[in-house]
């Protein structure tokens, strides 16, 4: 009876200390939402209080500057189409390397393990020379193809301990049912692979929208500018201005964020995955 | 019909490994078989002309590059704390989060949260709540610590960055910690208390020892994060002031890309590619060894 009621009330203690802890990792989120809707006046002298008078003017302002929609549309682009690509020939690479275990199969995937390591920041420079002479420079083609490269270890990595799972009856029935090896991939396999499909696309879909470095590196026009890209020109022009720079960063950190509320539960799931694999 | 199916088995491993390695080839083992040769010449990124210097590359940076050294120590530095701090962070939120509470779920989004958010907009948004935020609350409260001049000085841009470093890596650790700790079985932590033990030897004795293969990948994850540490800083400090917090990955950035030495940008990649794979080969064989099951 004591102990219950002692758990009680410590758990209660421990609930309402985290409670406050949430409220501290979100005071960011408050000051830059209320921020962003306050005059220039109005956010130098109290950062701290709400808006005096709601500006949203601000956001039509940013929203032009940065260009918004065709940032949001690059970056979109780049991050569904990398990943679609990335998730198929990873997943082909990934089942074709399990099921044919031959030395070269073998010494490849140890490769790849072994690629995972390697920063980018340690190629990156031939990588410019690279992409430069195979004239994928300044291309969002030529971004998806840097994407697909620097992906498809880790992809094929997780892909490769989820095909091993799969047992091996339901894709020799197909094959005495006349069906060949891409019918059986693209038919049988492919969908069962769908849970690990799932996580590998989330898992990069975070990496590839938020990335900054490779398409700063790649790209190079203005109008091919990522949502990171635009915000750090939009920030090297307009410094210290922040009624300007708090809605353009709201409208950057948006999108992740919906995305991210209605995803919550294949993100979590993915991350675990990908932990426990890794 | 023998030949036949040789043949097919050749087109087959061309279908489905080919694109793969041909995208792999090119952008990850070209650049660094590049990266490897020109590490040993004085490239400059421009020229056609690329002279063979041996290991002079290497011994300028080695003896004589003090810049380097510094962001390498400010690197060292900022990994011992970022992994440290994210990690213990990250561990008490999923301790706790894995007790009956009624705001579970969404304490899980808040803590999270963070990461979703790349570190650019991050310290974009930290530059702010440093410089105009810290000092409202500074104003309200009286607290001189958020009076402090976060972003002004070398000592304070260093925590600074370490702080919003923290705030955006726990949630992750947190998430593999807690369903780590889903895993410990309950009938071994019912035993424990049954026979007497308490919270804290059961965490000590118990739960850490189960929970180390989450501690492995947790702490590989920390340590390249932080290792390979670039938009934060540029967004937040841009490795200032008088570039104490530039990171060894901005240095590599800077030489090539701002100073065009790239013979020289290489071979310090080189050298940060075998610091990293020494560092964290050791660690997962480290922590790994004491991983035991249940």
């Amino acid at each position: 009876m004591d102990i219950t009621k002692n758990n009680r009330i410590s758990l209660a203690i421990t609930e309402i200390i985290m409670l406050l802890v949430a409220i501290l990792f979100l005071i960011p989120f408050y000051f830059l939402f209320v921020n962003s809707v306050k005059s220039f006046g109005d956010l130098l002298t109290n950062a701290a209080s709400l808006p005096k008078s709601i500006e949203w003017g601000n956001y039509a302002r940013a929203f032009e500057i940065t260009n918004f929609p065709s940032a949001f549309l690059n970056s979109f682009v780049i991050t569904i189409v990398s990943n679609v690509l990335l998730v198929l020939v990873s997943a082909m690479a990934a089942y074709r390397m399990v099921r044919q275990n031959t030395a070269f199969n073998r010494i490849l995937f140890v490769i790849f393990v072994a690629a995972m390591v390697v920063p980018f920041q340690s190629i990156m420079i031939p990588l410019v020379k690279v992409t430069s002479t195979v004239g994928l420079m300044n291309s969002i083609p030529g971004l998806i193809v840097c994407y697909l490269g620097f992906g498809i270890p880790m992809s094929v990595f997780l892909l490769h301990g989820f095909v091993k799972s799969i047992p091996l009856e339901i894709e020799e029935a197909a094959t005495v049912d006349g069906t060949n090896a891409y019918g059986v991939f693209f038919r049988i396999v492919l969908p069962l692979m769908k849970p690990m499909l799932v996580t590998v696309f989330i898992l990069n879909a975070l990496w590839i929208w938020n990335d900054y470095l490779l398409p700063s590196l790649i790209l190079q026009s203005p109008e091919l500018r990522t949502i990171p890209i635009a915000t750090f020109a939009f920030f090297g022009q307009y410094t210290k201005q922040w009624d300007l720079a708090l809605p353009a960063l709201v409208m950057g950190v948006l999108p992740i964020i919906v995305f991210f509320l209605m995803m919550q539960k294949y993100i979590i799931e993915g991350i675990t995955q990908g932990a426990v694999k890794g | 019909m023998h030949q036949h199916k040789r043949n097919s088995q050749w087109t087959q491993q061309l279908v489905f490994v080919g694109p793969a390695l041909i995208f792999f080839a090119l952008i990850i083992v070209v650049p660094f078989l590049l990266g490897l040769y020109y590490s040993f010449t004085d490239w400059n990124g421009v020229s056609g002309e690329v002279a063979w210097v041996g290991l002079d590359n290497y011994k300028q940076i080695l003896t004589n590059d003090t810049v380097f050294r510094d962001s390498f120590w400010f690197t060292a530095k900022f990994t011992v704390l970022g992994v440290v701090f994210t990690n213990v962070l990250g561990f008490a939120l999923a301790y706790f989060l894995t007790k009956k509470l009624k705001s579970r779920n969404f304490l899980r989004t808040v803590f999270f949260m963070p990461n979703v958010i790349g570190g650019l907009l991050l310290g974009f948004i930290w530059q702010f709540i440093f410089v105009k935020g810290f000092a409202a609350i500074g104003d309200v409260t009286g607290i001189s610590f958020f009076n402090l001049p976060w972003l002004g000085t070398e000592n304070t841009a260093f925590w600074a960055i370490v702080i919003v470093f923290v705030w955006q890596t726990a949630g992750y650790l947190m998430v593999i910690y807690i369903s780590s700790l889903n895993n410990v079985p309950k009938d071994i932590l019912e035993a424990a208390e049954i026979d007497g033990a308490s919270r804290g030897q059961v965490l000590r004795s118990i739960i850490i020892p189960l929970i180390m293969p989450a501690a492995t990948v947790c702490l590989f994850l920390a340590i390249s994060w932080s290792f390979k540490m670039f938009d934060l800083n540029l967004s937040l400090t841009k490795g200032g002031p008088f570039g104490s917090t530039e990171s060894v990955a901005m240095n590599i950035y800077n030489e090539a890309f701002s100073k065009n030495r790239y013979g020289l940008g290489t071979a310090k990649a080189i050298i940060f590619f075998i610091i990293v794979a020494v560092i964290t080969t050791l660690q997962v064989r480290l922590t790994k060894s004491k991983e035991v099951e249940a």
